[in-house]
């Protein structure tokens, strides 16, 4: 790893002044370091270089789980080890409970933390190599779209073609979750959903939040009576990223579906919400023949590459079965 | 607001096997080289280098973690435990034991992270079952056993009364 500075500041306020470009102190090539699961092997592969790190966890940021009945608050820093097991999160946001128990190993889930999880870059075996300037990395072209791209995206690629890495994102889009953020300018709350966007123009990342924003904390709504699943197929059953991953919400009334949330992961450069399964499912009696058009409604728009065109009826698949368990 | 220290060395103070240790280290230092290389406590292993393998796996304030991939200085204040510590004394854990009397040992390349992995399991959950330490144990790779004989020994160093699932 190349040499690099390093501090351990004691206030939010410190923190985001040393990563606010321009800002005294700051440098432009600072990093906060949480579990540091994720951006110290892109710097042991020297993908990410940067000049300081800045670790974010002796600053009293928020950890842990808080039970704020009826909702939940998850701190940024809570660890993916802690998610899996705390009771609440079991009893009543299984999605995330199984998201987080799926990823990783018991080593990395005891040290990664739930914001690192979701702002974690894509595991493109292009992207993650130093000697190929790909389009993501500055590069005018992506190696994947016509190379080697049986883990690439099949929904909303281009620019880049990979894939959004995390397990957890799609069940925190599909529970509905808030994220807290807090900037130069102060705080603001946006859906877990609107934390992400393609890649595009001059924007080559994966997230909307900005490098001098901290993801304080994660808010999610009262569980009111709806079941959630985190499904997940992958080509190993230990330490391997989904090759498709589905989060699925359903709320019944009797046998009606009275909302549907529908998320999938592994497929896009994106938690890709799958509107049009959602609205497949809302108001449809619970059944087969429902989850049977969901489940093809939400590859729609699908535009599989030369090798990854098994993602959709394995995407399919999962959303069926995801479906089928909610429902019984 | 106060100036930061900005640091391209520090101070780090840890418990490494029941021990204070001070060390002077590098930003850049991994926590498997300073054992290793500093300590000279061999135990913990370079092997995949991407927190796959667990041949590296310590305890970290009694939770498993690759020691190949986090920062010397992120142990500051912490109690590590390696394979080293298991033992009291001349006593040998009664993991140590058990690996023993089972034949879980072939190479051994991975022998220090399965028993430390295995450490951490029983001490939070005293009676697991069989399927519950095969899942714990996933993030440490064996090619020599098939892994018959590691989840027999932890198994039976387990307090009775594990479920079957």
């Amino acid at each position: 790893m190349r040499p690099f500075a390093y501090a351990s500041p004691r206030t939010a306020d410190e923190i985001i002044a040393l990563l606010t470009p321009g800002s005294a102190g700051a440098d432009g090539a600072s990093r906060p370091l949480a579990g540091g699961t994720d951006l110290l092997t892109l710097m042991k592969a020297d993908v990410a270089t940067p000049s300081r790190l800045v670790d974010i966890k002796r600053a009293g940021l928020p950890k842990g789980i808080e039970e704020t009945p009826p909702g939940l608050v998850v701190g940024g820093l809570t660890t993916l080890a802690q998610i899996e097991t705390h009771p609440a999160v079991r009893a009543r946001y299984p999605a995330l409970a199984e998201a987080t128990a799926v990823a990783a190993t018991a080593q990395l889930r005891n040290v990664a933390t739930v914001a690192g999880n979701l702002l974690q870059r894509p595991r493109c075996w292009y992207f993650r190599n130093p000697r190929i300037a790909c389009w993501l990395k500055g590069g005018d072209h992506c190696p994947a779209r016509d190379g080697e791209n049986q883990l690439h995206a099949i929904l909303g690629g281009g620019p880049c073609h990979a894939v959004h890495p995390s397990d957890v994102a799609p069940a925190l889009v599909a529970l509905d979750a808030d994220a807290r953020l807090r900037g130069p300018g102060g705080e603001r709350t946006v859906p877990v959903e609107g934390l992400f966007a393609a890649p595009e123009g001059g924007r080559r990342r994966e997230t909307l939040v900005g490098s001098d924003e901290l993801l304080l904390a994660l808010r999610l709504p009262p569980a009111d009576g709806s079941r959630s699943t985190y499904l997940k197929s992958m080509d190993r059953k230990v330490w391997a990223f989904a090759l498709a991953g589905v989060a699925a919400r359903l709320r019944l009334d009797g046998r009606r579906v009275a909302e549907a949330r529908i998320v999938l992961g592994g497929v896009a450069p994106v938690p890709w919400r799958a509107h049009e399964a959602e609205r497949a499912l809302e108001g449809a009696e619970a059944g087969p023949a429902a989850w049977d058009r969901a489940a093809n409604a939400a590859l729609t728009g699908a535009a599989p590459l030369r090798h990854n065109a098994y993602k959709l009826p394995l995407a399919r698949a999962l959303v069926r079965r995801a479906l089928e368990s909610l429902a019984t | 607001m106060n100036v930061i220290p900005i640091r391209s060395s520090s101070e780090i103070r840890l418990t490494v096997n029941g021990r204070p240790v001070t060390l002077e280290v590098r930003p850049e230092a991994l926590l498997l080289d300073v054992l290793r290389d500093r300590l000279q406590l061999k135990g913990a292993r370079r092997s995949c280098d991407m927190q796959v393998c667990g041949a590296c796996t310590v305890l970290v304030d009694g939770a498993p973690v690759s020691a190949c991939t986090y920062l010397a200085v992120e142990a500051d204040g912490r109690e590590v435990l390696t394979v080293e510590g298991l033992a009291d004394g001349d006593r040998l854990d009664p993991l140590q034991e058990a690996f023993i009397e089972h034949g879980a040992v072939q190479c051994g390349f991975c022998t220090a992270g399965m028993l430390l992995t295995a450490k951490a399991l029983l001490a939070e959950e005293p009676s697991p079952s069989p399927a519950r330490v095969a899942e714990y144990l996933r993030g440490n790779l064996c090619r020599c056993t098939g892994y018959r004989k590691i989840l027999d020994a932890i198994l039976a160093c387990a307090a009775p009364g594990g479920g079957t699932r």
